[in-house]
């Protein structure tokens, strides 16, 4: 007899619908899986034969043939068990088909018929609503994160067994609740525990007000990642949607929790992560840290550090939001819209000026390693300096607490969500320059401050739309309508000029 | 404007042919003293070696007007000293260059005869200690109208040109090769800027290679026509410090930028403080030192902007002044640090502020 199971393969970050077609016949006892099975899904077959007998049920001794459609998708991992097993089943008649109408199911079994979580349950849970399948039969371990998507009956099962008994009516299914999770109570780590650097905390609420890409340049040890870490503390906790979103990218790396995540990411790859590493890929194509920051923020300490192939990797993603890599005849799309935060040492050795030994040439090599599509898409430059230890020691926490400033930024991201309604960007800092161009206009009068820069040649064409968008941004925080000239000001203060001034 | 005479011409293209044979010749160790003052044919006799002959054929067959066609070619001037724009001063040296060729401004050369130029030279690998002030100085004296005399080679030279250029003054480079090509390679655009801002002079003519000896004579050619060497890092023993042993020899000026007595690259500079050279620590200094203390040549056209009439802008330009970062601005005058930022740009806008590429702030020089 001939059964057909629905599950889904992981591809990238969303998954992909697969059927399972078992065929069982009289024939020379065998067990043939095909339709590109990778070796994780090859052993399948001795899992499944070995939980199936395990789960007091019966593996016939006929010929079973196993094909996963489409054939021409390449499948990867253990997810495809529990869909093989209960094949298996319908096929020798030990379950109805009808029992599996509109049911799809996903887990990897342990020789003893038990589920094992996988990853990407939470996409497959999106692939089943957007089937119409009606119930998703999902280990245990992936319930509460698959029970978010509404419309799809989730029933997170702990055994082979107890899903026969459910198919065949003699159990009750128990439904998986979603697991909403908590923000982080504890809020993550707040402003007020920096103490001075009131200029590199301006930076950071503007940072988070726009989305733009900032970068901070001063010797190690003043603050620079204690700072970073604050970030997406300033922004806005994330919507329902974005937090489906940052689980399923979570989720696709084994990374969820089993349940919706609530808080912004963090991510701070080390400087030697390849490029791979950093945007995504493989043969089996896994997200990248700036897919795992999505939403949230991207640190990169010692930028110049980065190998040059990550750096360059970079520019996609930070230009369009997504990175693309190609599989064969197919394209994987990883959402990628964080906020970069670089920082770097103004030498190789990082030591203040008067103690620094290195040379012009090795200076000019360390800042240049930042190639300039990078830069491009830095909006804001901060020149971080050690606080005096007086300030560290006895003065009163200075500045607002991250609360306060996590409202002004909300505040300024409504009157940008509100201005860009229709575009394809959801703040100032995702608008490309004839974006800005278009929405940001100047009162001649405000305009002159610009003109005065670019004629002293202290800015570029494109620096010049940077210094637009941060103005837009800081004019979102002061309230402003319009873009008065303090904005453009303040905005020509954070700007970069390029290293070409640096070399000596 | 080719305004050389034959026979400087001639002397020219001959220290040229034989540029890379008085390589060779010093190689083996054999040292001519005053081999730049020799006349033509005890040139030939000292380092034309096997070819002697060859070297006086080519010599007797030179024609000056094909020479001065190729120099219009390149678009190279010459002057040589028995013309009117020659700089007198070179003419203090026991082995004056008999021509100089050069690319920008002539009248640079007449500027450089008449008001007190500065040679600023330096180490290639300097400290950033040294890069800012080297920075300051091009600047200081580019801003008060002083021609800076440099070498364009790698770190202080390079460094006190940019600021010479970004002070809006005039910079003269002497190159240890032909004028009319970039040496090193990677200040291309330096080259350029000085030749359109300044000039950029050679003994050698266009199309001569640099060679070893070329550079200590381009030295005495800077110390010649500067009235004040001033060193601002040197390593023991090295180029700048020969330079400034060109300058002492003819009595002219020499000053130094103390450094840090732990510094390898302030021994030089500090050995020649030890000697008597006049400590340099500001632009100032360096005026004072050219012009009398507190004397002041006329203002070369551009002047300081006048002061911020608002008393808050005022502050802050003092803190910058003070080389207080943005922090310490806030924490002074108990604005935010939005609003330091406004006036930071208001002030660099204005000319009373620079910024640097990386963020931070000073004083701008003038």
């Amino acid at each position: 007899m001939l059964a057909s199971i629905s599950t889904f393969a992981l591809e990238g970050v969303r998954s992909h619908p697969v059927t399972v077609e078992v065929d069982v016949r009289r024939g020379l006892p065998a067990f043939t899986l095909v339709g590109l099975p990778d070796r994780a899904v090859r052993e399948s077959r001795e899992r499944v034969r070995a939980a199936v007998q395990n789960s007091g049920l019966e593996f016939p001794l006929m010929r079973i043939t196993v094909n996963l459609a489409p054939a021409h998708v390449r499948k990867a991992g253990p997810g495809f068990d529990l869909a093989i097993a209960v094949g298996v089943l319908v096929a020798s008649r030990q379950v109805r088909p009808e029992s599996l109408d509109s049911t799809a199911l996903c887990g990897e079994l342990s020789l003893s018929g038990e589920l094992r979580s996988v990853r990407g349950a939470l996409a497959a849970a999106l692939g089943a609503r957007d089937l119409a399948l009606g119930r998703l039969i999902v280990p245990p371990g992936n319930g509460g994160e698959a029970a978010l998507v509404a419309g799809v009956e989730v029933i997170g099962a702990r055994s082979l067994g107890e899903i026969a008994g459910v198919l065949r009516g003699e159990q009750m299914p128990v439904p998986a609740t979603p697991e909403t999770g908590d923000p982080d109570p504890r809020g993550g780590p707040d402003l007020l525990d920096v103490r001075g650097q009131e200029d590199a905390k301006r930076a950071l609420e503007i940072a988070a007000a726009g989305g733009h890409n900032l970068l901070m340049v001063g010797p190690p040890g003043v603050g620079k990642t204690m700072l970073a870490r604050r970030l997406p503390g300033l922004l806005p906790p994330p919507d329902l949607e974005e937090a489906l979103e940052i689980t399923q990218m979570h989720s696709a790396a084994g990374l969820a929790a089993g349940r919706l995540i609530r808080d912004r990411p963090f991510r701070a790859p080390h400087h030697t992560i390849s490029a791979q590493g950093l945007v995504g890929g493989g043969a089996v194509p896994r997200p990248g840290e700036i897919t795992l920051a999505h939403r949230g923020v991207l640190f990169l300490d010692e930028l110049p550090e980065f190998g040059r192939s990550a750096l360059d990797a970079l520019r996609q993603p930070l230009e369009e939001g997504r990175v693309e890599i190609m599989r064969g005849q197919r394209t994987l799309e990883f959402p990628a819209n964080a906020i970069l935060v670089a920082a770097c040492n103004r030498c190789p050795c990082g030591r203040p000026a008067d103690s620094c030994r290195c040379g012009a040439n090795e200076r000019d090599r360390y800042l240049r390693r930042l190639s300039g599509p990078l830069l491009d898409r830095l909006d804001l430059v901060c020149d971080v300096r050690p606080v005096p230890p007086v300030q560290l020691v006895d003065e009163e926490p200075s500045g607002p607490p991250s609360a306060i400033v996590r409202e002004r930024v909300a505040a300024a991201r409504e009157r940008q969500r509100a201005r860009l309604a229709g575009t394809p960007a959801r703040c100032n800092g995702d608008m490309d320059g004839r974006l800005t161009r278009l929405t940001v206009s100047l009162r001649p009068e405000v305009a002159t401050g610009l003109t005065r820069g670019r004629e002293s040649g202290a800015l570029s064409g494109r620096g010049h739309d940077r210094v637009l968008r941060v103005a837009r941004t800081i004019a979102d925080l002061a309230a402003r309508g319009d873009v008065a000239s303090e904005d453009v000001d303040e905005a020509l203060s954070y700007r970069f000029d390029g290293w070409e001034r640096m070399a000596a | 404007m080719s305004g050389a005479c034959e026979r400087c011409l001639r002397r020219a293209r001959l220290i040229a042919q034989l540029a890379p044979r008085i390589t060779g010749m010093l190689a083996r160790g054999r040292r001519v003293p005053g081999l730049l003052a020799l006349s033509e044919q005890d040139l030939i006799a000292a380092a034309g070696g096997r070819h002697k002959d060859l070297v006086r054929e080519r010599l007797a067959s030179f024609d000056p007007d094909a020479e001065r066609r190729d120099l219009e070619a390149a678009g190279v001037w010459a002057v040589c000293r028995h013309g009117p724009a020659y700089p007198a001063q070179l003419l203090d040296l026991p082995d004056p260059p008999a021509a100089l060729f050069g690319i920008g401004a002539p009248e640079l050369l007449e500027l450089v005869a008449d008001g007190p130029a500065v040679a600023v030279v330096g180490t290639r690998r300097p400290s950033p200690y040294g890069t800012e002030v080297a920075y300051a100085l091009g600047r200081g004296l580019g801003a008060a109208g002083v021609p800076v005399v440099s070498g364009l080679a790698l770190g202080i030279d390079a460094t006190a040109h940019r600021g010479c250029l970004d002070g809006h003054g005039a910079p003269l480079a002497v190159l240890a090769r032909g004028p009319e090509y970039a040496y090193p390679r990677r200040h291309r655009k330096l080259h350029e800027q000085v030749s359109q801002q300044g000039a950029v002079v050679s003994e050698l003519p266009p199309g001569t290679a640099a060679e070893r000896w070329s550079f200590p004579a381009r030295n005495r050619i800077m110390a010649g026509l500067a009235r004040l060497t001033l060193v601002v890092e040197a390593a023991d023993p090295s180029g700048s410090l020969i330079t400034a042993e060109f300058a002492r020899d003819l009595g002219r000026g020499v000053a130094a930028v103390p450094g840090r007595v732990t510094a390898r690259m302030a021994e030089g500079t500090n050995g020649l403080l030890r000697d008597g050279a006049v400590p340099v620590t500001s632009t100032e200094d360096v005026l004072d030192e050219l012009y009398g203390v507190g004397m002041r040549p006329p203002p070369p056209g551009g002047t300081r902007p006048a002061p911020p009439a608002e008393a808050g802008m005022r502050l802050v330009l003092d803190a910058v002044e003070a080389g207080s970062s943005v922090d310490e601005i806030v924490a002074r005058t108990r604005a935010s640090a939005s609003e330091v930022r406004v006036a930071l740009a208001r002030l660099e806008a204005d000319g009373h502020v620079v910024r640097g590429a990386l963020g931070g702030w000073e004083r701008a020089a003038m």
